[in-house]
């Protein structure tokens, strides 16, 4: 997030496109409820009437996958009726020109006609933006489970650079999260191309500072290998050794069939958890590893904040913590580390290296975490990036995107698109949820229809049919609700039984090899 | 802005309620139905104050401070109308405070006991509420509640739910879903804010029942291991058992706030299906090992293969569900020690 969830009570405007908050992240919803009460627009733009849709004082129920179609038309009225943030656009940007030229390619009707939202309502949008300032853009996996996932995101930031709503409080491009620390594991550097501190491998100056700091001669040139690749060169044994930390990737990837092909070819795959899992199946090593509560350390969360975690009781058994489990192979390597804590890790190690994390240190996060950047000891940390317009590249850099249609669309045989999400009662493949009493309020996966589609077809409320892509089929019970529209399924991922991933599409944006978790083609059936 | 305190001179601002100034000097006044951000409703009264030229007595927590009022917090006539207050509000509870759940920590009861009130002076009419705990979170008992109404509050204007509000009239005023429904009957949430706000032994957590009394468990502040947004929890911790979880007041970003899964899906770390041992898979089924033996053999089988087909031939995702020292040491491992970059972790899935 360039901006922080404490700007949330105090925001004039909301646009939420792709993101399901009140079940996804409930208490930044609530925050964005209480800024409503307070007078605060919201335009939430979603294929599903979702509970914040509800809320909405206009909803753009845009057709799964017309996010770039619906923004570029959306854009083209902002820079044909002059609705922009012209000051901003010309002192703080680049590349204006080329964008606009794109944008006239989506003249509001085209974007009407691809995106399902009609053209006085786009015009509706724009003009709301342009009259309410700062409005804070807010997106979840909506936006990024898409082939065309990494465009997407660049056109919400089109978006938000055209209306001048960067640099400053209640504004800003701001992904929410969906883990606890999906954000802290990007900042470590467990990514394929960067160290710590998203300083790149194929910088040698950086490759020569982490290899004096971790005592080694040299380190790898090249970028790795993304998830979605390392996975498909299992099983012709290019990736020989496969290492799955807190993983259960035989529920969560797409096309479970496919996932499972390559787990099982894999030569040696080691598993570390806390529980056994769909994926623990397929290890030659399982090592039982210490949970939440079981051990101190530090989480960062979507706002950039860094918090302390810390250790209640004593892990099970024999499990241990797993930074202790890294240490320990190292050093049957050849690799004496120092550092024997978490604590140890961070303030001797991460802080050191990670230049936006220098301030942070454990003695400063006793009680509310500290938002990277945070250079130094003294600086107080920060709440929003960008300040007054000043980008990490100078200007901000409006990038031209083009709409593509998702991989796979529906047809005479799979008339239906599937997309898929969250629940709030369950979380990811249950491993957490499923132990902690959450299956009273939620006890098997649904197909969730539309009222129309469920009378075309003969569906009763609660009957069980079977939903069937091109790649697999599960049989779940109908809900028939008005969120959903016609033409549309929508699935979770927690129930292995039921779950999306047995029908989901194994496409990948090409650049962020992220799923299109969100479309898919789907036919369904009575039994 | 200037007012006098028990004879203390404090500072105000405009706008600050007298309870606001008071509480800022260090000057204790109890309350019932007092919710900080949120309008008053000087419901219970139990934060009554004298004010010099005011023939009645005011509360505080819904009263302007105004320049140079004059204020007694602690005078024979306000505890006396505290003391009848409470005196009410007991003459109708149940007085099983061996049993409740909410003992030493229950806001009537320490009042009665500051007070002196022992119960015995009036006896009132009695609720005979069913209690409801037909789900695994949140226990109703509205036998003890006393309609300070923070539960509907919290559940209206901080959640923003609105599945709870007040039915009836008079004595028989209760809270209730809409037609009384059970709680999962209805569009509650669970998120337990209620629970949290409850001041009595009305609302109460289920699953710490028998697990610890309020004295004995120590507090401690963490992040809640759900969604993105890094909640701060106070866990309340007896021994090595979690009894229940509170949203840290005042904690960033989440101000006092938790949703069901960071509220009440925390004993997870309990279950005997936890992993204890390392495990080896030997002829299609798992082993008990110790851990030299599988730490030994994943690093020689580590060695071999970047012997015989190099460092790129094994690959790594991290977690982004355990803490940032743990994937810093998995980075750390691939790159430093086996020779690659192929490690990455589920952001972008």
């Amino acid at each position: 997030m360039t901006n922080s969830f404490g700007e949330f009570a105090d925001a004039k405007m909301f646009l939420c496109i792709g993101t399901n908050m009140t079940e996804a992240h409930p208490v930044a919803a609530t925050f964005l409820k209480n800024a409503l009460r307070k007078g605060a627009k919201l335009v939430v733009v979603d294929p599903r009437r979702q509970p914040l849709a509800k809320l909405a004082d206009i909803h753009c129920q845009i057709n799964v996958g017309s996010d770039i179609a619906f923004l570029n038309g959306l854009m083209n009225v902002i820079i044909t009726e002059n609705l922009y943030d012209k000051e901003f656009v010309a002192n703080r940007c680049d590349n204006f020109e080329a964008f606009k030229t794109k944008i006239m390619e989506y003249p509001v009707e085209r974007a009407a006609e691809i995106s399902g939202v009609k053209p006085e309502t786009i015009r509706e949008v724009a003009r709301l933006l342009s009259t309410v300032k700062p409005a804070m853009l807010c997106y979840t996996l909506g936006i990024t489970e898409h082939t065309t996932g990494k465009d997407n995101v660049m056109s919400t930031a089109n978006l938000q650079l055209l209306l001048g709503n960067m640099g400053m409080p209640s504004a800003g491009v701001n992904p929410l999260r969906g883990q606890n620390n999906v954000q802290g594991a990007c900042d470590m550097g467990a990514l394929p191309n960067v160290f710590p501190g998203y300083q790149k491998v194929i910088d040698p100056a950086m490759r020569e500072k982490f290899a004096r700091a971790w005592n080694v001669e040299k380190l790898p040139e090249n970028n790795g290998m993304m998830m979605p690749h390392m996975m498909e060169a299992l099983p012709d044994r290019k990736i020989r050794a496969f290492y799955i930390f807190g993983e259960n990737l035989a529920n969560t990837e797409p096309d479970i069939h496919k996932v499972e092909r390559e787990l099982a070819s894999a030569e040696f795959l080691v598993c570390q958890d806390i529980f056994p899992t769909e994926t623990t199946r397929f290890a030659h090593v399982v090592f039982p590893a210490a949970s939440w509560s079981e051990d101190d350390g530090t989480f960062s969360s979507s706002e950039r904040r860094v918090n302390r975690v810390r250790k209640v009781k004593t892990p099970p058994g024999e499990a241990k913590p797993n930074w202790w489990i890294f240490k320990e192979i190292a050093k049957r390597m050849g690799h004496t580390w120092e550092s024997n804590s978490s604590q140890e890790i961070w303030d001797n190690e991460v802080s050191v290296l990670a230049p936006a994390l220098g301030g942070i240190k454990y003695s400063r996060i006793e009680e509310d975490g500290l938002q990277w950047p945070c250079p130094t000891l003294e600086h107080p940390g920060t709440a929003f990036l960008h300040r007054d317009g000043m980008f990490t590249h100078g200007k901000g850099v409006f990038n031209p995107v083009d709409w593509k249609a998702p991989a796979e669309i529906p047809d005479r045989e799979y008339p239906f698109v599937l997309s898929t999400g969250r629940r709030l009662y369950q979380y990811h493949t249950r491993t957490q949820t499923g132990r902690s009493g959450m299956n009273f309020l939620m006890s098997e996966e649904t197909a969730d229809i539309s009222p129309a589609d469920a009378q075309k077809l003969g569906i009763q409320q609660d009957e069980r049919i079977k939903v069937r892509s091109r790649r697999g089929e599960v049989e779940v019970r109908a809900r028939v609700t008005e969120q959903v529209p016609p033409g549309m399924v929508w699935m979770s991922f927690h129930f292995r039984e039921g779950s999306a991933n047995w029908l989901t599409n194994a496409v990948y944006d090409p650049a962020t090899m992220t799923a299109e978790y969100k479309a898919c083609a789907v036919n369904l059936e009575r039994l | 802005m200037k007012i006098t305190i028990n004879g203390k001179s404090c500072e105000g601002v405009e706008g600050q309620t007298v309870l606001e100034v008071a509480r800022a000097g260090g000057f204790n006044i109890p309350t019932l139905c007092h919710l900080a951000d949120l309008t008053p409703t000087g419901a219970c009264r139990i934060c009554v104050v004298e004010v010099d030229g005011m023939r009645n007595l005011v509360a505080a927590c819904s009263t302007p401070a105004a320049e140079g009022m004059v204020i007694r917090t602690d005078s024979e006539r306000v505890l006396s109308a505290r003391r009848f207050i409470v005196e009410l509000l007991v003459s109708c509870h149940p007085l099983d405070c061996m049993t409740c759940e909410k003992t030493g920590d229950c806001t009537l009861q320490n009042l009665a006991y500051e007070l002196g009130v022992t119960g015995s002076r009036m006896e009132g009419d009695r609720y005979d509420y069913p209690v409801d705990s037909s789900n695994p979170f949140i226990v109703r008992d509205y036998n003890k509640c006393i309609l300070c109404l923070k539960c509907v509050r919290v559940c209206n204007e901080i959640q923003g739910i609105e599945a709870i509000k007040t039915t009836q009239r008079g004595f028989d005023t209760k809270v209730a879903t809409a037609y009384d429904n059970t709680l999962q009957d209805s569009t509650c949430v669970f998120c337990g804010q209620c629970v949290q706000a409850c001041p009595v032994g009305a609302l109460t957590e289920k699953k710490a029942k028998g697990l610890g009394r309020a004295w004995e468990t120590r507090k401690v502040r963490t992040t809640c291991p759900y969604c993105g947004v890094g909640c701060q929890q106070e866990l309340h911790v007896k021994g090595e058992q979690i009894v229940k979880v509170m949203a840290v007041e005042d904690g960033s970003p989440n101000k006092g706030r938790l949703c069901v899964k960071g509220r009440f899906g925390y004993d997870f770390i309990y279950s005997d299906e936890r992993l204890t041992t390392p495990l080896i898979k030997e002829n299609g089924s798992f082993r008990e090992a110790s851990w030299d033996e599988a730490l030994d053999l994943v690093a020689n089988k580590f060695k071999q293969i970047i012997a015989e087909s190099g460092p790129d031939a094994i690959a790594g995702v991290s977690c982004a569900r355990s803490i940032n020292e743990d994937s810093y040491q998995m980075q750390k491992l691939f790159r430093a020690v086996i020779g690659t970059n192929n490690i990455d972790h589920c952001a972008r899935t």
